[in-house]
């Protein structure tokens, strides 16, 4: 969040011109493009399609909304999507821990930076050429099948791989961040009172780098949830909230029923910050 | 102190984690130049010939070009909008200022596929426009504003208004104040944000797939449409590759123009 550096006199006339210049250009956008078009998603969602034609028929109904909350498929679905979005989190938070400890903590300055280019050059590559990366990877011929004689094959597991891949630079950034916050003293005088390295991070570090964890998990959760292209690449057949989304609006045209479904990530994330702020991670971010 | 049997552990699992990062680029990479046209490992033989039916895809250089036009309007727009909010929120006090904050950051925090859905929901059904070049324009934009504030906003914070007051005390203008004094200042900033927006509407799949239509094809749309034909992977593994190895120019050009390139991808 962001704060003022010092205390700006109270807005004169020509201040206030001066700040109307500013905001309006962007907020007109940001509210027209974006809050506009959140909206009309929501009112969409109580709309109907003429069952003919396939065209939308802004007639209000709640037999989509019914239709999200009590739809076994979309339970399942849901319940899917929300526990790999958990698992991939789980799984980047385990990756990324010791390895922002090393980075941070034991790590030469010159070798800090090469590591942290080194974990961040990945985002600048293309997400699809990532996903495709592990398609051939895990393919049943592919590199990994042929040096253990074992692949996981295209599918739930393959999904929570590509995933954790692909967001893993994402909580590796904030739990470094958070790590170089810890004190070098703190941490020297918990092992000077006879401390072992696990009570330490158990009770010193941990509390302290939770807020990073937190941080960079609203991106593994976000970005887990709302996916759907990873998983049509290396998902097989498993279906995530992304890809019934997307079947309702292309397949089965039905544009209520997705802007209905496509809800649930909604209040998925927003339910999602509201915990975070209350564990202090948004001060971070 | 930590003891040297935890240096020891966590730095065997930071090149545990390291070659998790890297192998899959690796392999994208000799994939290119595999001259059997599955996945099948290892390679049957080395071969550049994909490289040219790559370099003589039609469908390549058309897809391309749109995602250049695309990334230039978006970062275009979202530096202008950017830049504006940052100021407004770094450099005044008002009501509401924390809600705008909120509303610039929102279009990133939530899923791709919700705003996709929100924008082709408001093109189509309630403004009735084409989808074509021009939405995914927009779309990109919306998302990129976030890009170009976070770095322009932070650096006006660590800038301070010391300069500015100074320069204002000597009688300059707002607007010398600005082209001589902050501007000069945040151009770090500003092309670190740029070049950020850039590769991000560059890379964009979801946001793209429900605002562009049948008819507009942006490189990733191209290769996702692609990616699944046979006879088309190795072409996809070419473009694959040398989109893997020029993921060193961003990060070269923020490290050269940009000042601190770590993390300035988040």
């Amino acid at each position: 969040m962001p704060s003022a550096p010092t205390q700006p006199p109270a807005p004169r006339m020509r201040e206030k011109a001066a700040l109307a210049f500013l905001l309006v250009p962007p907020l007109a956008w940001l509210i027209i493009a974006y809050l506009g078009s959140l909206a009309v998603l929501m009112v969409s969602a109580f709309w109907t399609t003429n069952s003919f034609t396939g065209a939308v028929v802004h007639k209000f109904t709640t037999a989509n909304l019914v239709r999200v909350l009590t739809d076994d498929v979309f339970r399942a679905v849901t319940i899917r999507t929300v526990g790999v979005a958990a698992a991939v989190t789980i799984l980047c938070a385990v990756l990324a821990v010791p390895l922002a400890l090393f980075m941070a903590k034991f790590a030469s300055p010159a070798l800090r930076i090469v590591l942290v280019v080194a974990v961040t050059t990945p985002l600048w590559a293309s997400y699809l050429v990532k996903a495709y990366a592990w398609r051939m990877l895990l393919s049943p011929e592919g590199p990994l099948s042929w040096a253990t004689g074992y692949t996981p094959g295209y599918g739930l597991v393959a999904t929570v791989l590509t995933l954790t891949y692909l967001w893993l630079p994402y909580m590796v950034i904030p739990v470094f961040a958070a790590f170089q916050r810890v004190p070098d003293a703190l941490v020297d005088a918990s092992s000077d009172l006879g401390a072992s390295d696990l009570n330490t991070l158990r009770l010193i570090v941990a509390p302290m780098i939770f807020p990073g964890i937190a941080a960079g998990s609203i991106f593994t959760f976000s970005l887990s949830l709302g996916d759907y292209i990873a998983v049509t690449i290396v998902g097989g057949k498993t279906q995530m909230l992304g890809n019934v989304i997307y079947g309702q609006l292309v397949t089965a045209n039905n544009q209520p029923m997705a802007a209905a479904l496509s809800l649930i990530p909604l209040l998925a994330i927003v339910l999602y910050l509201l915990a975070m702020r209350r564990a202090g991670a948004l001060e971070n971010v | 102190m930590l003891s040297n049997r935890l240096r020891a552990a966590t730095r065997a699992w930071t090149v545990l984690v390291l070659v998790f990062i890297y192998a899959p680029l690796l392999l994208v990479v000799v994939n290119a130049f595999n001259s059997s046209k599955t996945f099948a490992f290892p390679p049957a033989g080395f071969t550049l010939q994909w490289w040219s039916a790559a370099w003589n895809s039609d469908g390549m250089w058309t897809s391309l070009g749109n995602s250049v036009v695309v990334g230039l309007a978006a970062t275009a727009i979202a530096l202008v909008l950017g830049t504006m909010v940052a100021f407004a929120i770094q450099r005044y006090r008002f009501f509401g200022r924390q809600t705008v904050n909120l509303l610039v950051v929102l279009p990133i925090t939530l899923p791709g596929i919700v705003t996709g859905i929100a924008l082709n929901a408001t093109f189509t059904s309630a403004l009735g426009v084409t989808l074509g070049m021009a939405t995914v324009i927009v779309g990109h934009a919306t998302f990129c504003i976030v890009i170009v504030f976070n770095n322009t906003q932070a650096r006006l914070r660590r800038l301070g208004t010391s300069l500015e007051d100074a320069s204002a005390d000597l009688g300059a203008s707002t607007w010398q104040t600005f082209r001589f004094v902050t501007l000069p200042m945040m151009r770090g900033s500003l092309v670190a944000g740029a070049i950020l927006a850039f590769a991000l509407s560059f890379d964009e799949i979801v946001v793209t797939t429900f605002t562009a239509g049948p008819a507009v094809q942006t490189l990733p749309i191209w290769i996702f449409g692609n990616l699944f034909r046979p006879n088309q992977a190795p072409v996809i593994n070419v473009v694959a590759a040398a989109l893997t190895l020029a993921a060193i120019v961003p990060v070269w050009l923020a490290q050269r123009f940009g000042g601190d390139p770590a993390g300035t991808r988040i």
